[in-house]
């Protein structure tokens, strides 16, 4: 054996000693479930000694009949066609707001980040409260600035979803806010000082500068949103549970009580695959816009 | 022009200052309720600053409900899964970044590649496993499943590639080998990173709701997001000691915070501007 040969198997073994704790911890808790999901999805299985069947497609069949996923996957469409957008913009429109020369900053970035740190259970209690029909504080507001019939929020098939649409956007919209600010920081001040010499205002400077060059953050924010929202369970457990009758079921929440009420594990993977083809779409989607925005750059 | 642009920037604070305190009502509305008597949480016309102020419902709770006991598992399982996830995270980055051994790029390949799977994706079949294990209702399997992500891994390398090589390599011509450079040169200048993994590692499992949902049954082994759902359906109408126990869980991280701001930021922003 050359030297060379003894010196490639020792750096080798360095490496492999290296990144063993992780991978094994991370195969067998990570990996491993990863494929397993895929196994399960074509078995049919309660979790119990009796062994899984083979039953191919039947459970992906099942789903275009059930009328639970349906709403579900309808109900998680409804949530992300409207949290995505409107998060985008108020965290621009608040970054940009932030990134003039002003006192406090450091208030304001805490007031408009904290919702994204405090606990979802606190919060969803808090708006619990606050959404509260008959006497909570935003329908006596409501009243009191003279709708005499404000919506019944979490207590109405109708208005359920849009308050956890609401909830949402005010807790994550601080997180983007911040990616923003820092792309902010990254455009030369000059830009600005020649277009105000050519006399542009700020809107103007907005439209035809800020944004455009914001594009790449934007488009990278727009697929983080977008996934989030494909997975979001914990806010609705908290708030509505996925009611009033399954008015704010979602995925996760089918994936959730298929497996763990209902114990049909196979079908519940099914589920999660949809969930999985969903999210994997979106990230192709980011795979070509990376490679687009990066000619840009 | 002078006149207009304080003009303006009179504006800019109105709108921040309105924004603003429009994300803060509802902790406000938490602190204030929570010392309230529960039948004036929704009395109306609604009272901004509470009449009395009731500091014993911060005493009452601990006696409702085993809160010492769910701060003490909560605790228990942030400090040790932030631990398990930072040492193995930076060894294992370390390797991925800083040592050329066969195959490294394609098991740096599926690290990624699953980073891109959500947990709810295959949270089902983890689930069984780790019942077949044994390790369901127990603080063990939560610690485990939680504390070796791939995410950890990604993040602690994005920091040791932006050292310059130069460095590792004249330790190298110093004669020391890569366990000394990892512990005496690298490790040292990623404090940074390290700061913002533990961090968000923290807050994440402090905050962990679906995790626990799912493994931890017996009521003394609940975390504090647990603890405080049960509350919350057995004391539905005891609305503010709904809102102490809140206070209580929001409290830890709120210190988190304030202490640790910077890296908060940093450490969302490099989210951002890595992609």
């Amino acid at each position: 054996m050359t030297g060379k040969q003894k010196r490639r198997i020792k750096t080798n073994i360095i490496g492999y000693s290296f990144i063993l704790p992780n991978l094994i911890g991370y195969f067998i808790f990570i990996f491993i479930p990863v494929c397993f999901s895929f196994l399960l999805s074509v078995m049919e299985w309660d979790g119990s000694q009796t062994p899984m069947k083979y039953v191919g497609v039947k459970n992906f069949a099942r789903l275009f009949h059930d009328s639970t996923f349906k709403i579900s996957l309808s109900n998680t469409f409804f949530y992300a066609i409207f949290t995505v957008p409107i998060t985008v913009a108020l965290a621009l429109l608040i970054a940009v707001l932030l990134n003039q020369k002003i006192k406090g900053i450091v208030i304001f970035r805490t007031a408009f980040f904290f919702p994204y740190i405090a606990s979802l259970v606190a919060v969803g209690a808090v708006w619990n409260m606050l959404f509260q029909p008959d006497f909570g504080p935003i329908n006596e507001f409501l009243k009191f600035i003279g709708i005499s019939n404000p919506p019944r929020w979490i207590a109405s098939t109708k208005w359920a979803m849009p308050a956890v649409i609401i909830v949402s956007i005010w807790k994550y919209m601080g997180y983007y806010m911040i990616v923003y600010l820092a792309a902010l920081q990254g455009i030369s001040k000059e830009l600005y000082e020649a277009a105000s010499l050519d006399g542009a205002n700020g809107i103007r400077k907005l439209r035809y500068i800020t944004i455009p060059l914001l594009t790449p953050t934007t488009f990278f924010v727009v697929i983080m949103l977008t996934v989030q929202c494909f997975k979001v369970f914990d806010l609705i457990y908290v708030m509505t549970q996925g009611g009033p009758g399954r008015s704010t079921n979602v995925l996760v929440n089918h994936i959730y009580n298929t497996a763990f009420t209902d114990f049909k594990f196979g079908y519940a993977s099914a589920s999660a695959i949809v969930l999985f083809i969903i999210v994997l779409i979106v990230t192709l989607i980011q795979f070509r816009g990376e490679k687009k925005f990066m000619s840009y750059m | 022009m002078q006149e207009k642009s304080i003009r303006r920037k009179i504006i800019l604070y109105i709108i921040l200052g309105i924004l603003a305190i429009i994300m803060v009502i509802p902790f406000y509305w938490m602190l204030i309720s929570s010392v309230k008597l529960s039948k004036d949480v929704f009395s109306i016309p609604m009272k901004w600053i509470p009449d009395s102020f009731h500091f014993d419902n911060y005493k009452i709770i601990w006696k409702k409900i085993p809160l010492f006991t769910f701060f003490k598992n909560t605790i228990k399982l942030t400090v040790l899964t932030t631990l398990i996830q930072l040492a193995t995270s930076c060894f294992a980055a370390y390797g991925f970044a800083k040592i050329e051994f066969k195959g490294r790029n394609l098991l740096f390949l599926v690290y990624v590649t699953t980073i891109a799977v959500p947990w709810q994706v295959y949270m089902v079949p983890q689930f069984t496993m780790m019942s077949k294990f044994g390790l369901s209702n127990s603080h063990l399997g939560l610690i485990l499943l939680q504390a070796f992500s791939a995410f950890g891994v990604f993040l602690m390398r994005q920091f040791f590639l932006g050292i310059p090589k130069e460095l590792s390599e004249s330790a190298k011509i110093d004669g020391l080998g890569e366990y000394a450079i990892f512990a005496k040169i690298i490790m040292p200048l990623a404090k940074p990173g390290v700061a913002t993994l533990v961090i968000f590692t923290f807050v994440n499992v402090w905050n962990d709701f679906m995790g626990p949902l799912i493994y931890l049954n017996s009521t003394e082994l609940k975390t504090i997001q647990l603890g405080i759902r049960m509350f919350i359906s057995q004391y539905n109408a005891d609305y503010a000691l709904i809102m102490s126990a809140s206070v209580c869980s929001v409290i830890p991280v709120v210190i988190i915070f304030c202490i640790f701001q910077r890296f908060f930021v940093e450490g969302v922003a490099s989210s951002g501007i890595k992609g």
